[in-house]
């Protein structure tokens, strides 16, 4: 993809988990970012998607090993080292995860923080950058920036600290942003005022941000494409109107069906039967095959290959072309 | 329409934390009033402070309320102590948000589920040997869970067991505090799929409490969204969601994320935070955040008013929202 500010190709990550044991938590993942777009990487606890998120950040367990590649800007990243990485953290990539708390210092005023984001990366002066940080804080939504500058978190509210972290995290305008669920530990009317917020910002910034969710709906309502990961993998990806109408994954689609918002009559759910594979020793064939009900004998003994279908990309024995793809809905 | 619990005029405070001296106290409940019927489930929906736990714990009788009555079956248990609290609480019972948190780690499972038996004394020792399997079996377990410790089962797995042990004492009222809100959404679909099941076939009424609206609408019969502290609307699950009253109800429904790319979020979300229940706002607690307050709403607490003669259920407690109605309905309005 031309234009894009973040590229995997392949990612693969490894997990020791002792005794020579190792846990295949991402399983060649190919997948871009482009500017100002934010993509959803969407998918249960355990499907490997903040394993993939660590591994763009360089922030993986110690031992674990990476293969593939993640290009940002077109500049590989593997191998780039420890002293490589803290260069570009917070400055051409940057991070927001769920607990704003944990992301701040909490004996040390806001604002100091983000200009101190600037200064780590920045030959600015200190006025410089309590200036520039003051105009973070007002981007991001905070009243009165100049008067709560110097307040330490405690003073803030949840949504208002998760905001502080967003002004820090594009502090120096970085290529890519990882969200790694943003708004899960925020009341649902705070949450719809943070993902607003980072919409706004991505256009007006250029950022591109990769948005790791669990929740389905958080994906419908800001990001232009999402990637649905199960067991590791990427299943299917495209644009987000695509995928939500016309879902070709049967994961994706028992996902879709098992939202309860989804279902405004009563009536059983439709549940996904089984557990997620063992990725100590991955199945040979598709990972969902198990617990898919339109699995045939191919599924299991081999991967399915990933096939462009209607703009998206699809990893199903079910869509083998493109052609076939559009017949079969 | 039996009411099998009626609470009335609840009020709970608490000392708040770090306050020290100057006794400030955190108003969790300022005055609510709660109707379940039997054998139905009632979704009891709010954000952060709402106070929705609090009244949970009210109704289970692990909080004293400082004011108000909590009747259940014709019984005030408020105050009630020894033979008759155990009663009542062999009557209602618990779900929690976590599984791990309510079954002891060092019991197989069949012994979690074998301890509520015996702690109520349901039936003889041997009919509760046989009582586990069912429950079990009830829940969507096999008979070789019960040889199993918490920690070798799935989180779904353990909320099937928390949920057998508070059928175990054959309750008439479930009190379920975000039951599935620590469950990924294909297992959360299942768990909702049980409580549903249980519900119609044994009968059981369920005070569901939830953050997600989603969950709410799917499982009640009824629902009320709390706000701060109070009620601020009530009713039957479709009038309510079809039609909502109050401006913070409308605006809870407008925040959610539905998994629906053409619903997208289009206007500004409700702006400001949730005030703290230290110091709540006067009058109308959503008054500083409500796009329809009027000068009245800083000083009147408003009381929860039928929102039409034909819909005995639908009460909301906004009368500015209420007098902004066009007039409709089979009967004239009043007034």
């Amino acid at each position: 993809m031309s234009g894009a500010v973040l590229e995997l190709d392949d990612l693969t990550v490894r997990i020791p988990v002792g005794g020579g044991r190792w846990v295949e938590a991402v399983g060649g993942v190919t997948l871009a970012v482009g500017a100002s777009e934010i993509v959803g990487l969407v998918g249960e606890s355990g499907c490997g998607k903040s394993t993939l998120g660590g591994a763009v950040m360089g922030l993986l367990p110690v031992g674990s090993r990476v293969g593939g590649q993640v290009l940002l800007r077109g500049y590989d990243l593997r191998g780039l080292g420890e002293e490589g990485y803290r260069k570009i953290r917070g400055d051409d990539i940057a991070l927001v995860s769920q607990d704003p708390s944990a992301s701040l210092d909490p004996t040390y005023p806001v604002g100091a923080q983000v200009a101190e984001a600037i200064r780590n990366h920045r030959d600015v002066s200190r006025r410089t950058a309590r200036e520039r940080a003051v105009d973070l804080l007002r981007l991001v939504g905070i009243p009165d920036p100049r008067a709560r500058y110097a307040d330490p978190p405690h003073r803030f509210s949840g949504g208002m600290k998760q905001r502080v972290v967003i002004a820090a995290a594009l502090a120096n305008d970085p290529a890519v942003l990882i969200a790694d669920e943003p708004t899960t530990a925020l009341d649902v009317t705070i949450q719809a005022q943070i993902l607003h917020l980072l919409r706004d910002l991505t256009v007006r910034t250029g950022t591109g941000v990769l948005l790791i969710t669990h929740d389905l709906g958080v994906v419908a309502q800001v990001c232009d494409r999402v990637a649905v990961m199960y067991a590791g993998q990427v299943v299917e990806q495209g644009t987000v109107r695509e995928v939500f109408a016309r879902p070709l994954h049967p994961y994706t689609r028992a996902l879709l069906d098992s939202q309860p918002a989804a279902h405004h009559r009563s009536g059983d759910l439709p549940v996904i039967p089984g557990r997620v594979p063992d990725l100590t020793d991955p199945p040979a064939g598709c990972r969902f095959a198990q617990r898919c009900a339109q699995a045939h004998d191919r599924c299991a003994t081999a991967p399915p290959e990933v096939r462009t279908a209607s703009g998206g990309r699809v990893a199903c024995w079910l869509h083998p072309a493109p052609a076939t793809a559009e017949e079969t809905r | 329409m039996t009411a099998l619990l009626d609470v009335r005029g609840l009020v709970v405070t608490f000392p708040a934390p770090g306050s020290g001296l100057r006794r400030r106290r955190v108003h969790a409940l300022s005055g609510v009033d709660l109707t379940v019927r039997r054998g139905q489930t009632h979704g009891l929906v709010g954000e952060s402070g709402s106070g929705k736990s609090t009244l949970a714990r009210c109704v289970l009788g692990l909080q004293q309320p400082d004011e108000g009555s909590v009747v259940f079956d014709g019984t005030e248990i408020v105050g009630l102590r020894g033979r008759a609290l155990r009663e009542i609480r062999r009557r209602i019972q618990p779900v929690f948000q976590d599984p791990l948190g309510s079954l002891d780690p060092r019991w197989t499972v069949g012994r979690s589920v074998r301890e509520s038996l015996d702690a109520f004394g349901v039936g003889s020792p041997l009919d509760r040997d046989r009582r586990v399997s069912e429950l079990l079996d009830l829940v969507g377990l096999s008979p070789d869970h019960a040889g199993r410790s918490p920690a070798q089962l799935s989180g779904g797995q353990r909320q099937r067991v928390g949920i057998a042990a508070a059928l175990a004492s054959g309750p008439d009222l479930i009190v379920a505090d975000e039951p599935v809100s620590a469950l990924d959404v294909s297992v959360q679909a299942q768990i909702l799929n049980l409580v549903a099941r249980l519900q119609r076939d044994l009968g059981v009424a369920v005070l569901f409490v939830s953050h997600d609206l989603g969950v709410v609408e799917h499982v009640s019969q009824e629902v009320s969204v709390m706000y701060l502290g109070g009620i601020v609307e009530t009713g039957g699950r479709a009038e309510l969601f079809a039609d909502p009253v109050h401006p913070y109800t409308r605006a809870l429904l407008d925040a959610i994320p539905v998994p629906e790319p053409d619903a997208r979020l289009v206007h500004a979300p409700l702006a400001g935070d949730i005030p703290s229940p230290i110091d709540p706002p006067s009058g109308c607690r959503f008054h500083p955040r409500c796009p329809m307050r009027a000068d009245s709403c800083s000083r009147e607490r408003p009381a929860l008013l039928p929102v039409a003669s034909h819909l005995a259920a639908h009460h909301v407690a906004c009368p500015v929202a209420l007098a902004a109605r066009p007039q409709a309905g089979p009967s004239p309005a009043q007034n």
